[in-house]
């Protein structure tokens, strides 16, 4: 587990790119935070980073964004969820295919969402500023993406 | 006459409207009760909601409009964007029907159809105007000359208006999806009493995170009594935040692209405030505000019919930006 604190919006974005920097396609990314916390900034940062020219929004209402950057990528949002049952489990399957994912309020798919690479969490400290945490059972994986974060943040 | 078909997200859909723009019958079954997260109702989000509804939403159109299969001289139906699972089950539907009535098929884009509300008897606008698409899922500015399209000027960086609405209501404990009863809460309060920051963003692009998080600590600064007290005030004020940076934006939109006219269209265009602050613009009618299957047949009158079999071939898309 790495924490890490954020005291911008730019901040935010550009630690999401050192971890948007190791994931390849099947890589689920998933970011939990209450409203306002910065979930979608953090994603936005990762997408930019993988060559993503679009907007980068809040899936809430639509529930699946798709994007073209250096791989496909999904941007799922969970929200107006309170669980993930077989059916739609179905509806949100294809977004995985050859894609890396990212899932915001990924709390309703607990144990339904296929094995997680990273699990970022977002916590408001204050106004500006959040704590991000970041874990992953790869942890070679994890200090390859972010070794020297901490030193400068 | 064309039959309509919309299955993009919440709404299972289906109209008939006439080539000439009249429409005969528009059916929404709203699966908004379904989706009421804190509401205590079965909250599923799923396609086959679409499955089950798809074919008796069509049969109560034809029934409304005292018409048959055999009136319809194409299909029209949503090709994204959206929840891809969601509008497969109308493109299929709409692919069955075609096929079966030997009819053509017209793939018609979402936001299109908002735009196409606009081109509807008895009152159609003709462009060019400059119009604002915000809903739940979008918040875009869009220049339009011609029936059949539009272009981009500006969008959302991160939450659409609705969905602004929709959270902000949650914080204030309205419940979700609040953004009508955050409206409704808002004509008690004054909208002076509370300044939520309206986002800088270049250009006409819009941004309403910021706002959001304005309201969150603002609500986590009062105390459980002062924050009763004066929720009709911070839903006045966070209302006309909100408004206050689509009317700025959309007044710009007109003024650079030389647009003479206005118009508003999408879920948001219901919003009492938003009505109250654009008297000359054009807004679209309530029923054809939030998602519908009219809008979508009205689009489909400026697109060209697909015959069989290349419209098998048709595939959804998620993304306005993988269309």
């Amino acid at each position: 587990m790495v924490q890490l604190t954020s005291s911008s919006v730019e901040e935010t974005e550009r630690l999401a790119a050192r971890l948007a920097s190791v994931l390849v396609p099947n890589d689920v990314v998933t970011v939990a935070g209450e409203l306002g916390s910065g979930k979608t900034t953090f994603i936005r940062g990762a997408c930019r980073a993988l060559g993503v020219g679009a907007p980068v929004t809040s899936p809430t209402f639509t529930i699946g964004h798709r994007y073209e950057g250096r791989s496909p990528i999904s941007h799922l949002d969970l929200y107006r969820f309170s669980g993930v049952s077989a059916a739609e489990w179905g509806d949100i399957e294809p977004y995985f295919e050859r894609s890396i994912v990212f899932v915001e309020w990924p709390e309703a798919a607990a144990g339904a969402l296929p094995p997680v690479r990273f699990s970022v969490g977002l916590e408001h400290l204050d106004a500006e500023s959040r704590l991000i945490t970041v874990e992953s059972s790869d942890r070679f994986l994890l200090e390859g993406a972010l070794r020297g974060a901490d030193a400068r943040l | 006459m064309i039959l309509g078909l919309e299955t993009s997200c919440d709404e299972t859909a289906a109209a008939l409207v006439t080539d000439d723009g009249h429409v005969r019958s528009n059916i929404v079954s709203s699966q908004a009760a379904l989706h009421a997260r804190y509401g205590g109702v079965v909250p599923e989000i799923a396609s086959r909601r679409h499955l089950e509804l798809v074919l008796p939403v069509v049969k109560e159109a034809l029934q409304d409009a005292d018409a048959a299969l055999d009136d319809v001289s194409r299909i029209a139906v949503t090709q994204g964007p959206g929840l891809v699972g969601a509008l497969l089950i109308g493109l299929a539907a709409g692919k069955a029907i075609a096929w079966a009535g030997r009819r053509p098929l017209i793939p018609v884009d979402h936001l299109h159809g908002h735009v196409a509300s606009l081109y509807l008897e008895p009152a159609p606008l003709e462009p060019p105007f400059c119009c604002l698409l915000a809903s739940g899922g979008h918040t875009l500015l869009l220049d339009v000359r011609t029936h059949d399209g539009f272009a981009v000027l500006g969008t959302t960086i991160d939450d659409a208006a609705g969905e602004a609405f929709d959270k902000g209501a949650r914080l204030l404990g309205l419940g979700y999806p609040g953004g009508a009863e955050l409206d409704r809460l808002a004509r008690q309060g004054d909208p002076e009493a509370y300044r939520f920051p309206v986002a800088r963003t270049s250009g006409l692009d819009f941004s309403f995170s910021g706002v959001k998080t304005a309201l969150l600590y603002t609500v986590r600064s009062l105390h459980q009594t002062e924050l009763a007290e004066r929720k009709a005030d911070l839903a006045a004020s966070y209302e006309r935040a909100i408004v206050t940076a689509l009317v700025r934006r959309l007044l710009a939109a007109t003024e650079q692209v030389g647009a003479e006219r206005m118009a508003v269209v999408g879920g948001v265009a219901a919003n009492s405030e938003l009505r109250r602050s654009l008297p000359s613009a054009r807004i679209a009618p309530l029923a054809l505000c939030t998602d519908n299957a009219a809008m979508i047949a009205s689009a489909a009158r400026y697109r060209e019919a697909i015959p069989y079999p290349g419209y098998l071939a048709l595939d959804a898309y998620a993304s306005r930006d993988a269309a």
